[in-house]
């Protein structure tokens, strides 16, 4: 799996990035949620609380982030209002003069903690549909979870913060879109994104579970259609389909080490959220290491940059400056190589994998002879997921 | 909604809207709108127009600011189609 360094790599030396304008903050993975669509590592339940940066770390963090053009800034996780320094932190970054955003389910913003944000300076609050599958009864119903939600999403609006609701879309509640922006529209939204699940981490081990056919693909892109000219400029809905169904590879975080600068609960340093999985790979740590080192200098931030590290068909492809060659995480997962073409494009040689799960999905859930149950997102799975390697666990893929 | 754009009134004071925020971004060397979870680049012009509109100062005043800034006349039909693009995007409120 180790490639040896090309000669174009060594005659196009990568240029020089420009600053990490957005920075996620994953502030911890603990999370009340069990949602199968996760994207958080398999192995999450490793980094628990005492692993966790600690303030002081995170100030420095986001001093030395903003020192470097960081301008956007996400907290995230896990939930991120476990974290109880939350509002020291937005009001660190809100100080420094970043744009601060919330990426949060909802549980445990109070109007005491909703209040105290919004002194401390926090832009805006992205919501989460609370649709952990477990759930999904409960949620489709709009009754527990409506009634949650009904209360968040009262708190934001009394607080003036732009309404962004955020649904993750997959197999089981694809059907039910028309409710979803119906519920989204009485809560208020002024934006709502109908995001379908990318399958990574957990996602990626429930993928059979969760990958749409394209009938119910189609269905949901008509259905959102049609509400997008009943409602007009009063809800503004983004539909994004899963790769899975295109020719063409995404241009996956606007290019490795290009704008995104993720740092994990322990202070790992990422190009984006789920890199960690590459293997042979070393992603620096912000208790070692500057902001500024770490997006300009380190191995890992540079390890794909350019283009010298393609391989073919990316590397005499016309096209490979508009995707960059697609996704490493997902190159990695399905062929094992994360310098290979992202294999979602049809010029891979791998794009047979791709092809099968997008065949598997098109079986009814009642015709197919095998069901194997939904992995939720758990301390308790993550830890035997982890003993069992990851390779192991992908084998849960194989339908033989 | 695809009625003709009203033209912009040189007595109108327009300001950034609502959910934007305009800030000079040293690193990057240009004023940026900021709004959740994105981010516009302003170019050098488009900057100087922006962050001079405080919902007090006329579009009229505007112009007689950086024509006398940038010792140059004859602003005036770039600055309206400037702020006719902000307007549209969302960006500027009269």
């Amino acid at each position: 799996m180790n490639v040896p360094l090309n000669t174009a790599a060594a005659i196009a030396p990568a240029p020089q990035p420009g600053p990490p304008l957005w920075l996620l903050a994953e502030l911890t993975y603990r999370c009340p949620l069990h949602c199968v669509f996760c994207y958080n590592p398999v192995n999450f339940a490793k980094t628990g609380a005492e692993a966790e940066l600690s303030t002081d770390d995170w100030l420095r963090v986001l001093r030395e982030a903003r020192a470097a053009g960081s301008v956007q800034c996400g907290f995230s996780g896990g939930e991120p209002m476990l974290r109880d320094d939350l509002e020291v932190l937005v009001a660190e970054a809100h100080r420094l003069g970043f744009y601060t955003n919330l990426l949060t389910s909802g549980v445990g913003l109070t109007e005491v903690r909703a209040a105290a944000l919004k002194q401390a300076g926090l832009d805006h609050i992205q919501l989460s549909f609370q649709d952990s599958t477990k759930e999904l009864n409960d949620f489709l119903s709009h009754t527990k979870t409506f009634d949650l939600k009904r209360r968040t999403a009262g708190i934001i609006k009394s607080h003036g913060w732009p309404m962004v609701l955020n649904c993750v879309v997959h197999r089981l509640n694809i059907d039910y879109i028309g409710q979803i922006i119906e519920m989204a529209v009485e809560l208020g939204a002024e934006y709502l994104e109908l995001a379908n699940s990318q399958y990574y981490s957990w996602a990626e081990l429930n993928r059979d579970a969760l990958l749409p056919s394209r009938e119910q693909l189609e269905r949901a892109e008509r259905i959102t259609n049609e509400y997008r000219q009943k409602l007009g400029d009063k809800i503004r809905i983004f539909f994004v389909v899963p790769d899975y169904y295109e020719n063409r590879p995404k241009k996956c975080m606007n290019g490795w080490g290009n704008v995104f600068l993720t740092i994990t609960p322990d202070g790992s340093a990422l190009p984006c959220h789920t890199a960690k999985m590459l293997k042979g790979i070393e992603f620096p740590n912000v208790k070692d290491m500057s902001v500024q080192d770490i997006w300009y200098n380190s191995s890992g931030f540079n390890r794909f940059r350019g283009d010298g590290w393609m391989k073919d068909p990316c590397r005499t492809c016309p096209e490979k400056e508009k995707d960059l060659g697609g996704c490493r995480c997902q190159a990695f997962m399905l062929t094992g190589d994360a310098a290979n073409a992202d294999p979602v494009c049809d010029k891979s040689p791998f794009h047979p994998r791709v092809q099968e799960a997008v065949d598997y999905a098109q079986i009814p859930d009642e015709q197919r002879t095998v069901t194997k149950p939904l992995v939720f997102r758990d301390p308790k799975t993550s830890r035997q997921l982890d003993h069992t390697n990851f390779d192991d666990s992908r084998s849960l893929h194989s339908r033989s | 909604m695809n009625a003709p754009q009203t033209a912009i009134d040189l007595t109108a004071r327009p300001r950034v809207a609502g959910h934007f925020r305009l800030q000079w971004e040293e690193v990057q060397k240009a004023w940026v709108l900021l709004y959740p979870e994105g981010m516009v680049k302003l170019n050098g012009s488009a900057g100087e127009i922006m962050h001079r509109l405080d919902g007090e100062k006329t579009v009229q005043a505007v112009i007689d600011e950086l024509e006398s800034q940038f010792e140059t006349t004859g602003l005036t039909a770039d600055v309206l189609d400037f702020l006719t693009i902000a307007q549209r995007q969302g960006w500027a409120k009269a």
